[in-house]
């Protein structure tokens, strides 16, 4: 076979490898075929990759027409450490810390399309090939892939507890985001024109772009600290895209058609993505990127007022109020996910349904950290999926429910969010608990939810607060119902 | 501008669109899948570091493209195998609603 037939072959099976990824992805939109999609989408991984390997073994760069001495080792010892990072932590994060893991990987990826951009421009300079297109591609390319790094690396911070999800700004902060931006535009300006020769900047081109990325990287940071941790998915979401940007911008520099294509797959859904993940949190994207969600006055507006008292209860009663209950829905949040408490709560509801209770479980869109993030957790302690049940589904039952059990679940139930619009997550979908004939919440203390704000729901008379660790509590009303 | 740029620019405008039907109307339960999915897709940076790799002669490009073939590598593995995770939890209680789908699995 001569070299040309060979790269045509090479050439149609990136298309291939595309799409692959476009039927994967779309397969993904239903739960009946998304294991597959996603399954598909990896074989054009795998396609596009061992392609990319033939190439470089028998025909060489496509750039250079060889392949450089040191690249086999870079190549393997590469996908070897970072292949094993990923697949050790990917197979043994706790399902809870999964939204941080998605966080890092985009992080990374984001972080590779960067570099591919920076170092293409080191080679360019030094061959004189830097038209005013590659400069445009790189330019766009390195800011996407580091505003993507060092975003998602906060974005983790945040979800982990590393930095507090509270929204975080210092005095002038806006005025720094701006002006790092404008540094950004600025250098991307002068570098667009000296290839233009309308300026020169013959010799600095290095050093803008290094300007220009550290920049972008101090940008990301400054953009995402001021969001608030209840956000964080949609803000991952954004900056997916851009990093899907970022790799299609990878592949105008390298002219690689397979780059190009999945870049701008990715960019372009992970963008319709953003938008259906802050409908279903009822915020716009831009006032998600504005931040200050749940943090600053507006909190202090939301509060006054709800300050009731609060009435406590034991485990004993809540075993009786439960066992003798006919219809019981359970209400599980991010307290229930960090302590575990998937486990002890399906029991709970074996032992009631024993009794002959009903038990459901009212799943709102962004309950745990993310979308879908709780029914992963629930399906994983092996709750029956039919007992699963979405919010607008559940929420007509509510009035007919015995007891409403919250467990480790704040904003999500906060009846401010229909009725106060001054309250920050005014508007917000939530399960209707408030109408359950009585309702029971378990919570560690009185804390603040994720957003921050007071729960009015707590000061409702109808309420009883059983101050426990979500699992401990569980555990306790276990025993509690098996006595009775 | 050279054919090829524009070819490939029409390429990158078209793959654009088809991104933009390609996701419709999601469930919210799979959105996490679905952003995870999309994040696995895009370490298709891995090809790109492989081909820097291959043009890397002085000491800090080849420092540049190891480091983009480390994350790179972690962001396909990892984001394959995390997505996958996910996913399972889906398949395994699918069945009672759908018990045809079981055989797959």
């Amino acid at each position: 076979m001569d070299a040309q037939t060979l790269q045509t072959i090479i050439h149609f099976s990136y298309v291939f490898a595309a799409a692959l990824f476009v039927v994967g992805l779309h397969q993904m939109n239903s739960p009946i075929t998304a294991r597959q999609g996603n399954l598909i989408s990896a074989a054009g991984m795998a396609i596009a990759v061992i392609v990319t390997a033939i190439q470089l073994l028998v025909l060489g760069s496509p750039a250079t027409g060889e392949t450089a001495a040191l690249a086999w080792p870079i190549i393997i010892g590469g996908v070897l450490i970072g292949g094993g990072l990923g697949l050790y932590s990917a197979r043994t994060v706790k399902m809870t810390a999964m939204p941080q893991l998605v966080s890092i990987f985009n992080a990374v990826g984001g972080g590779a399309a960067g570099l591919i951009a920076i170092e293409d421009y080191m080679t360019a300079v030094r061959l004189g090939t830097a038209d005013v297109w590659l400069n445009i591609f790189v330019v766009l390319g390195s800011i996407l892939g580091s505003i993507a790094f060092s975003g998602s690396i906060i974005a983790t911070g945040k979800l982990q507890g590393l930095i507090s999800g509270q929204p975080i700004m210092f005095p002038g902060h806006r005025i720094v985001t701006a002006l790092l931006a404008l540094i950004a535009l600025g250098g991307t300006l002068a570098l667009v024109l000296g290839s233009l020769g309308v300026i020169n900047v013959a010799g600095t081109e290095i050093l803008i772009l290094g300007i220009v990325v550290v920049a972008a990287l101090a940008f990301g940071v400054t953009m995402v600290m001021p969001i608030g941790g209840a956000d964080m998915p949609v803000v991952i979401s954004l900056l997916n895209s851009g990093t899907g940007l970022a790799a299609a911008m990878a592949g105008l520099v390298l002219n690689n058609p397979v780059l190009i294509i999945a870049g701008a797959l990715v960019g372009a859904s992970g963008a319709i993505l953003t938008k259906l993940m802050a409908d279903a949190m009822n915020r716009s994207v831009l006032s998600v990127m504005l931040g200050g969600f749940g943090g600053g006055e507006a909190v202090a507006g939301a509060t006054a007022g709800a300050g009731g008292a609060v009435r406590e209860v034991s485990v004993d009663d809540v075993a009786i109020q439960l066992a003798y209950a006919q219809k019981v829905i359970i209400v599980p949040g991010y307290g229930l996910a960090v302590a575990q408490a998937q486990h002890a709560v399906r029991e709970l509801a074996e032992l009631l349904e024993g009794r002959g209770v009903e038990v459901s479980y009212a799943i709102h869109p962004v309950a745990g950290r993310m979308p879908g993030h709780m029914n992963v957790l629930l399906a994983e302690a092996n709750v029956p999926y039919p007992q699963l049940r979405e919010m607008e589904e559940i929420n007509p039952e509510f009035p007919r429910a015995d007891v409403a059990l919250v467990i480790g679940a704040n904003d999500v139930t906060n009846p401010a969010a229909r009725s106060n619009p001054q309250s920050p997550i005014y508007g917000m979908p939530i399960l209707d608990v408030d109408q359950a004939r009585s309702i029971v919440v378990i919570k560690r203390s009185m804390a603040a939810g994720y957003a921050g704000i007071d729960n009015e729901l707590y000061h409702d008379p109808k309420t009883g607060m059983l101050f426990a660790d979500a699992r401990a509590g569980l555990t306790e009303l276990v025993g509690a119902v098996k006595q009775l | 501008m050279s054919f090829e740029l524009i070819a490939a620019l029409t390429i990158f405008i078209l793959a654009v669109l088809v991104g933009f039907e390609v996701i419709s109307k999601v469930p919210a339960t799979l959105h996490t899948p679905l952003m995870s999915g999309a994040n696995s897709i895009h370490g298709i940076v891995l090809v790109g570091s492989m081909l820097i790799a291959a043009t890397a002669t002085e000491p800090l490009s080849q420092i540049l493209a190891f480091v983009a073939v480390i994350f790179a590598a972690m962001n396909v593995v990892g984001g394959y195998v995390v997505t996958d995770r996910m996913l399972q939890m889906f398949k395994r209680r699918l069945p009672t609603a759908k018990p045809d789908v079981d055989e797959q699995g």
